[in-house]
């Protein structure tokens, strides 16, 4: 795709996140943070594709596997960290 | 296969942007959360399909080796991963999250990288300029400066927090033009690489001094601004995911990445204004370098601090009509929030009123306190903020004041030669009777004098806030038997 489409792309997801949370309560800031920060282990799906693209490349290809590794530590352990904090936020029937 | 690829991948924006939105609410976070985490799965899976139609278009075999390294890195993650986040207790949630954010950090970089390496054996710099602009150069950089920044950033962060590194500002003469220097070499070191990527060398000397510069920019911001802090990495760590995005042509990065990088920046403005200092503030300042030492009080004399004993505080709370717990850092490091809930129900019992005010800066991460309160059960309608709780709090019969110091230090409203004048602050002096639960009289973390514990209606409980918690409670039920 072109720079100019990517760009644009770059611009109005921006935009769409500062509106998607601007008004977070305090409640949630750590869980928040912590759920998106899963989510920028996006970069696995980066990864993915260079190591199983350089095939023949060894040093690539490791360079690239290793990004693997680290960005699924980051989903995966981001995921499940903050689901142990969601469940615990409930609200008392009293 | 094509048409599925696409539909997967589309999806995956797709949940990322509605599991952000119904993160925003208490009741709808959680299921936020699994469907943001149905999206990655599908992001993944997508990719998948991508791998195999890419090589189906070069008319390259496909065969299990070819998904190996995916399928290895992925499980041995999952492997560091899943124990780690299952085991960590609730109060080391800020450094754990610190931690996951710089392995994020470090994946852009390496993607970065391998992305320059294997464009660098394909073809030669001159034809890939002459193919694909400037445009994977720069990125490439950008993704291995702000990856490299929050990988190693976020680990001293992670340090700081889990205290294997002084949780004070560590300023030496002459930082901020050291840093300014860095940053000025890599901008040059950048204009170069964009220009001549086939300067290998400039990218890995770079990857170097873009590690050492988290180190730098990290190291002399003091424990109490770790919030700030750590919003700030985790938009970068979206941002790097951008950059990476844009090096490697995939448009999901690019605007997952930018998500991040957007709810990363609202966080952290959030923290600043509760704490009424600018990014640059915080950033530059060392603020709290004078921690422990001489509290900075102007030298006025305020009088004597008036102390009572668990068993004198234990009258005032036996005839409260309302109590509201203001808890701070203190109550995270004693353990205390299972003690605080447990008074909190035989206070209702008793017929007072119990709510929770939390600052939004308490403690070491955004909302630090509303997990630990979670934790213990407390239902999260208690949980007051500090807008809400102000204008009422001269009705409040007794404040309680858990381990908190700056954030309800009333010279920050009174005196404006005091260094955090202008912070908002929840205005328990305004409470009939306040006890403040602290092992000594030191200062806070500003190392300002508290001119709350000298008012004529505050009381110091002297002693570790958890066993005086639990003082209480004993007492209760003793009058109660």
């Amino acid at each position: 795709m072109s720079f100019e489409v990517l760009a644009f792309l770059f611009l109005l997801s921006m935009f769409l996140g500062l509106e998607l949370i601007s008004k977070v309560p305090a409640t949630l800031h750590t869980p928040l943070m912590s759920g998106s920060n899963a989510i920028s282990g996006i970069t696995l799906i980066g990864a993915m594709v260079l190591a199983a693209k350089t095939e023949g490349n060894l040093m690539a290809m490791i360079l690239a596997a290793v990004a693997v590794f680290f960005a699924s530590i980051n989903v995966v352990g981001g995921y499940l960290v903050t689901d142990r904090m969601l469940e615990m936020f409930k609200k008392k029937e009293s | 296969m094509e048409a599925l690829m696409t539909v997967l991948l589309l999806s995956a924006a797709a949940c990322f942007i509605f599991g952000l939105k119904l993160m925003s609410k208490p009741a709808t976070a959680r299921k936020g959360n699994l469907i943001s985490a149905l999206g990655m799965t599908m992001a993944v899976l997508g990719t998948g399909l991508l791998i195999v139609h890419d090589h189906e278009l070069a008319g390259q075999e496909l065969g299990f080796g070819t998904f190996l390294p995916v399928i290895l890195g992925i499980a041995l993650g999952a492997v560091v991963g899943i124990p780690a986040a299952k085991l960590v207790k609730m109060t080391a949630m800020p450094e754990m999250v610190a931690l996951f954010n710089g392995f994020g950090g470090i994946a852009s970089l390496l993607v970065g990288w391998a992305e320059l390496h294997g464009k660098l054996q394909e073809t030669s710099p001159a034809e890939w300029i002459a193919e694909m602009g400037h445009l994977p150069s720069s990125t490439i950089f950008l993704a291995m400066l702000i990856g490299g920044v929050t990988f190693t950033g976020s680990l001293v962060a992670f340090g700081k927090l889990a205290g294997y590194i002084t949780s004070k500002p560590v300023l030496y003469k002459g930082q901020n033009f050291v840093n300014g220097l860095i940053v000025l070499l890599m901008l040059g070191g950048g204009i170069w690489f964009t220009m001549d990527p086939g300067q290998y060398w400039i990218f890995l000397v770079a990857a170097v001094i873009s590690l050492g510069l988290g180190i730098a920019v990290v190291i002399p911001i003091g424990g109490a601004d770790m919030p700030v802090v750590i919003s700030l990495l985790n938009s970068y760590s979206g941002l790097a995911a951008c950059a990476a995005g844009f090096a490697v042509n995939n448009v999901l990065l690019i605007i997952t990445g930018a998500l991040v990088g957007a709810s990363g920046i609202i966080l952290t403005n959030i923290m600043c204004k509760a704490m009424n200092r600018s990014l640059a503030n915080v950033l530059f300042s060392g603020f709290g370098a004078a921690e422990g030492s001489t509290a900075a009080g102007g030298g006025k004399d305020r009088g004597e601090a008036k102390s009572k004993s668990p068993e004198d505080a234990y009258y005032v709370l036996e005839a409260a009509r309302s109590v509201v717990f203001i808890p701070g850092y203190g109550m995270a490091v004693a353990q205390a929030q299972h003690a605080v809930r447990e008074l909190a129900e035989i206070l209702e019992d008793n017929g007072a009123e119990v709510s929770f005010a939390v600052h939004p800066v308490a403690g070491r991460m955004p909302g630090h306190m509303n997990v630990l309160l979670a934790e213990a059960n407390v239902s999260y309608d208690k949980l007051i903020g500090m807008e809400d709780i102000n204008p009422i709090m001269d009705t409040i019969d007794v404040a309680i004041v858990i381990g908190a110091n700056d954030v309800v230090n009333p010279a920050a409203r009174d005196e404006p030669d005091c260094p955090i004048y202008g912070m908002p602050i929840i205005e328990a002096d305004k409470a009939r009777t306040v006890f403040i639960l602290k092992r000594s009289m030191a200062s806070g973390f500003a190392g300002i004098e508290n001119p709350l514990f000298f008012n004529d209606n505050s009381y110091m409980v002297f002693g570790d806030a958890k066993r005086t918690i639990e003082a209480f409670v004993a007492e209760f039920k003793d009058a109660a038997s």
